[in-house]
């Protein structure tokens, strides 16, 4: 393949991508930007062209121990549920916009932590970065088989290093707000990742099934190379332990690397997404190694002998079969892996750069006077050039340093640095103790032994050459050695730096957090990381501040950098959230913090406070009372969420009792009709008593059977009086649960037939014909005999009353199922109209249209039998959509059942 | 000989007064409800009706809205007779255009010398 050609495909591809980019950058609210799967394979980009190329190259080389980097992260990433969540909280709350700003901020916001964060970051990164751009110099050599021009101006891959300089400065800048999601940049990422593992598996499951005949046929082929069982065991203890630390080493690399925080944590839109990317990140990782090993087998099968290096052996083999679409297809995969890494690291970086080295040491002074407008372009074009020139210098550094190195080496290295925040970083969100001087001491002691142990002998180049630094110590003190410090022999280069860097850096952040309190500032953003969930919704009430300042000195300093409209949105929102009059003018210590994290986003942490600082008077306050005044706020938090818990009781209580009282408003609605209808009830009959004995009393020559007739309705009526008050005082019984059920073991047949033999004369006198299926039947149940008596009785009596006058007919049934006994009583008389029939139940309910005379009764029957049937744990109602009469049922529970419960 | 309706549904009540009634020279008919006496008005023409309230079908307020509907019985004293006696249920019943409203339980003779007052 010839160089035009390539760079031709090259540039079609980086346009699709610039395309990607624009386009979701337009659509950054739609669902295909903002998804959980984006924002996983986004986190993919850990994935560089060290994943696509060099562990085949240490597969190849020394076995299986390039697993341990991608062990490392499917380990820890379960617990990202809680870690992460967290992290993301506080970074949301605070407009953190690095891991820069997150370290510095949580202890006391260190102008000089967050420098020496960024120092770290770049330190570390840069050189990875130019490992990513030697991957695509490299390939790009081997597809095009060309040779690296030692002038640059000839060599193909400075322009396509100025090409991606560009569009990374182009397109991670496209805010001042640095806190702001870069929907286009992520997207691209997302699509990078899922290129490249296909990419990966094509090379894969080509070399695996069409070069070799299946997994088996390589593994029968390597096992007789020679070296292959050494390469590929993991050997003992030492290293097992050489293992552990590399795993250690890559857990933390996973929450550390800024573009892994970048994406993770900066770019993360929604909490949620978190639980997609648990299971699908680790996914992709298990992927991506799944052809690691056949690939390099089979390179080195293919190429024994012929010193080819073996990090290429992907592009190597289509290319020996002179497969030129599979062998681009690979160059683009390695290429979109080192593009991803090369872009987020550089806006992460220069991010860090502009907010937490340049604005607070530099040209802060600049922007306070400025106006809206020049102080964004100046903050941008920082930014700009911040990610062009690290682009650049990484370029630079691969050209003057790093030719030879192997791919593995230098990103270890750049983890090992990164490692170095690891203890300030947990410590930060999980240890209330932990202060800025330890974390400074921390970091700077890790990274002075690593700096030893690593960094000078890979830098001077004494690795791969004997050397007496190396091999005899400095000065030829063995203790000394940079590989085996203070005699620890059995660790290689990279666990052993990692064992004594970390282990000197933790030792030394808690002795100097424990032995030096922090101050003030340190332990409020302590509370307010390690208890970030206490806080989420009012985080300006956490922090402490005492002094004077006054809102329109703030507000011109916000103009400043969010212009006039944001500036009054802004103000609004905040007096909105804590309910405050817009016409106060001193500032409380919530609007300190809020303009703070207004500020952040545009210049960093350090820097917002430098320029809020300096428009208010701060007094000092002492430990104890920050202590105390936080403990204040817990307390007011708590009495906050009583107060809402006990107003919500409040509010449940007085509907509770509204609705209570709309209850007795019925009652006593219902209690007035209920005693008219008593009086109107207790009055016909005295009305009758009255006129009858009046006359008795007046007229003295009534006829003696007339006489008779009147003294005869005087004791009928006087009776049906005196049923109407027993009625009335049951009811009332059954009502008040006053009235007791006495339940005992009966025969319901036997019952109903003794209530029909107590009205048979009744029955006879209407010429009414009844009929009791089952009566021979026994079925047991469980009732007050007496009060079932009273039921059926009623229910009978009605059913003479309602019957067809001639040729009446009424027809009981009795049915029985696992649950309940059910008793039908029928007659073919007046059908129950449907709206009727439950209000037929209702105390002294007379139908006004029922077009029959009034019957005799006291309208309490149906009343007082719902209640003994109700009281006996079984239903009454009359059966509609019955046409040839009324059908009445009850039904009790089941013997059996009630037994057995 | 004056003519006299009973309108009630309660049998004995009904029974006092056709008795009285009779005994004071007067020409009983007797309804059990409200259908029944607008029935036996289609035919008749009394001078007074007595009427209950409470009665299934057509109650007593009822059948005086037909009553007062029909030319031929505008010379009809009318009385109610209830149990009800709360003054809203006495005001509706003058309101309808009832020429007395007697409260249940009352005196028959005391009655009986209303009527007479109300057809003279």
């Amino acid at each position: 393949m010839n160089s035009i050609g390539l760079l031709l495909i090259l540039v079609l591809y980086l346009s699709i991508l610039f395309y990607i980019a624009y386009w979701s950058e337009k659509r950054s609210h739609s669902k295909w930007t903002n998804n959980p799967y984006i924002y996983s394979f986004s986190l993919a980009v850990y994935c560089t062209a060290w994943t696509y190329y060099g562990s085949i190259g240490v597969a190849a080389d020394s076995g299986l121990s390039y697993l341990p980097i991608y062990l490392g992260p499917i380990l820890i990433i379960p617990t990202w549920m809680i870690i992460l969540k967290k992290i993301i909280r506080i970074s949301r709350v605070n407009k953190i916009s690095s891991i820069a700003d997150f370290i510095s901020l949580r202890y006391g916001n260190s102008r000089f932590l967050g420098a020496l964060v960024t120092m770290i970051c770049i330190f570390g990164i840069l050189p990875y970065i130019s490992l990513q751009l030697k991957s695509i110099s490299d390939t790009f050599h081997i597809v095009t088989k060309t040779q690296a021009s030692s002038n640059i101006f000839t060599d193909t891959t400075t322009y396509v290093c100025l090409a991606l300089a560009l569009f990374a400065s182009y397109y991670g800048t496209k805010y001042v707000d640095a806190s702001e999601k870069r929907r286009g940049i992520v997207t691209a990422v997302a699509m990078e990742s899922i290129l490249k593992l296909v990419f990966f598996l094509i090379v894969g499951i080509y070399v695996t099934y069409f070069v070799f005949d299946g997994f088996d046929d390589i593994y029968q082929k390597a096992a007789i190379l020679k070296d292959f069982g050494k390469k590929n065991t993991i050997g003992g203890i030492t290293n097992g332990i050489n293992w552990f630390f590399l795993c250690i080493l890559s857990m933390f690399a996973i929450f550390l690397l800024p573009r892994q925080f970048h994406t993770a944590i900066v770019e993360n839109n929604k909490e949620s997404h978190i639980r997609t990317a648990i299971w699908l990140f680790p996914l992709y990782l298990l992927l991506f190694n799944l052809f690691v090993f056949p690939i390099a087998w089979g390179g080195n099968i293919l190429f024994e002998g012929k010193g080819n290096n073996s990090d290429t052996y992907s592009l190597l083999i289509p290319q020996f079969f002179d497969n030129n679409v599979l062998t681009v297809m690979v160059f683009l995969g390695g290429f979109s892996a080192a593009i991803s890494m090369i872009i987020v690291s550089s806006i992460a970086l220069a991010t860090m750069l502009s907010n937490n080295l340049l604005i607070p040491y530099g040209f802060i002074g600049s922007l306070e006077n400025s106006s809206q407008e020049k102080n964004n372009k100046r903050i941008v074009n920082s930014r700009k050039i911040g990610i062009f020139s690290l682009i650049i210098l990484a370029y630079a550094i691969y050209r003057l340093f790093i030719l030879d190195y192997s791919l593995v080496s230098i990103g270890l290295v750049a983890f090992v640095v990164i490692a170095q925040l690891a203890p300030s970083f947990f410590g930060a969100i999980f240890w209330r103790r932990g202060s800025k001087n330890g974390a400074i001491t921390g970091v700077i002691l890790g990274f002075a032994v690593c700096f030893y142990t690593l960094l000078i002998p890979y830098a001077t180049g004494m690795t791969n050459s004997v050397s007496l630094f190396v091999t005899e110590g400095p000065w030829g003190i063995s203790l000394l050695k940079p590989f085996q410090l203070f005699g620890l022999d059995y660790l290689e280069p990279i666990p052993h730096a990692v064992f004594w860097s970390l282990l000197i850096n933790i030792m030394s952040y808690a002795a100097v957090s424990v032995s030096f309190k922090g101050n003030y500032r340190e332990r409020n953003y302590a509370e307010m990381f390690v208890d970030i969930d206490k806080y989420i919704t009012n985080h300006e009430n956490a922090f402490v501040w005492k002094g004077t300042a006054y809102i329109s000195d703030i507000q011109k300093v916000l103009q400043r950098f969010l212009g006039e409209e944001r500036t009054k949105r802004a103000l609004t929102i905040f007096n909105l959230k804590y309910n405050i009059d817009k016409n106060i003018t001193t500032a409380d210590a919530r609007f300190i913090k809020f303009a703070e994290n207004l500020l952040t986003g545009h210049i960093g942490t350090a820097s917002a406070k430098i320029l809020i600082s300096s428009v208010v008077k701060e007094d000092k306050i002492s430990l104890p009372e920050v202590l105390r005044i936080l403990e204040e706020s817990k307390e007011n938090i708590i009495i906050n969420k009583k107060l809402t818990d006990t107003s919500n009781e409040l509010k449940k209580i007085s509907e509770q009792l509204k609705n209570a009282n709309q209850e007795l408003v019925n009652k006593d609605i219902q209690k007035d009709e209920f005693l008219d209808t008593v009086t109107h009830e207790l009055r016909t009959p005295i009305t009758a008593i009255r006129a009858a004995t009046e006359i008795l009393h007046d007229d003295e020559d009534i006829p003696e059977e007339l006489r008779k007739q009147f003294l005869q309705n005087i004791i009928s009526e006087s009776d049906r009086l005196n049923r109407l008050i027993d009625k009335i005082l049951d009811l009332e019984k059954f009502e008040t649960g006053k009235q007791k059920i006495y339940l005992s073991k009966n025969d319901i047949t036997k019952t109903i037939k003794n209530t029909i033999d107590s009205l048979n004369q009744l029955i006879k006198n209407k010429n009414i014909s009844i009929e009791f299926a089952d009566s021979n039947k026994v079925i047991k149940a469980f009732y007050d005999e007496e009060r079932i008596v009273q039921v059926i009785h009623n229910l009978v009596s009605n059913a003479i009353k309602f019957c067809s006058e001639t040729n009446g007919k009424i027809a009981i049934s009795i049915f029985e199922n696992e649950t309940n006994i059910e008793v039908k009583i029928h007659n073919n008389g007046k059908v129950v109209k449907e709206e009727d029939a439950e209000a037929i139940f209702d105390k002294f309910y007379q139908s006004r249209n029922q077009n029959i005379k009034k019957p005799t009764g006291s309208g309490l029957g149906l009343a007082i039998c719902k209640q003994i049937i109700e009281h006996h744990k079984g239903n009454i109602w009359s059966e509609s959509n019955v046409t040839d009469g009324a059908t009445f049922i009850f039904t009790l529970p089941n013997y059996n059942t009630t037994e057995n419960s | 000989m004056k003519k006299i309706l009973i309108v009630d549904d309660e049998p004995n009540i009904v029974m006092a007064l056709e008795y009285t009634f009779k005994k004071n020279n007067f020409e009983v008919f007797i309804a059990r409800d409200g259908q029944e006496a607008l029935d036996i008005l289609k035919i008749q023409l009394p001078d007074v009706i007595i009427l209950d309230v409470m009665m299934p079908m057509v109650d007593g307020f009822a059948t005086l809205e037909q009553i007062k509907k029909d030319e031929r019985l505008r010379h009809c004293k009318v009385i109610f007779l209830s149990a009800k006696n709360k003054e809203k249920d006495i005001e509706k019943g003058l309101s309808l255009g009832a020429n007395l409203y007697v409260v249940k339980p009352f005196s028959v003779k005391k009655l009986v010398e209303q009527v007479h007052e109300l057809i003279q």
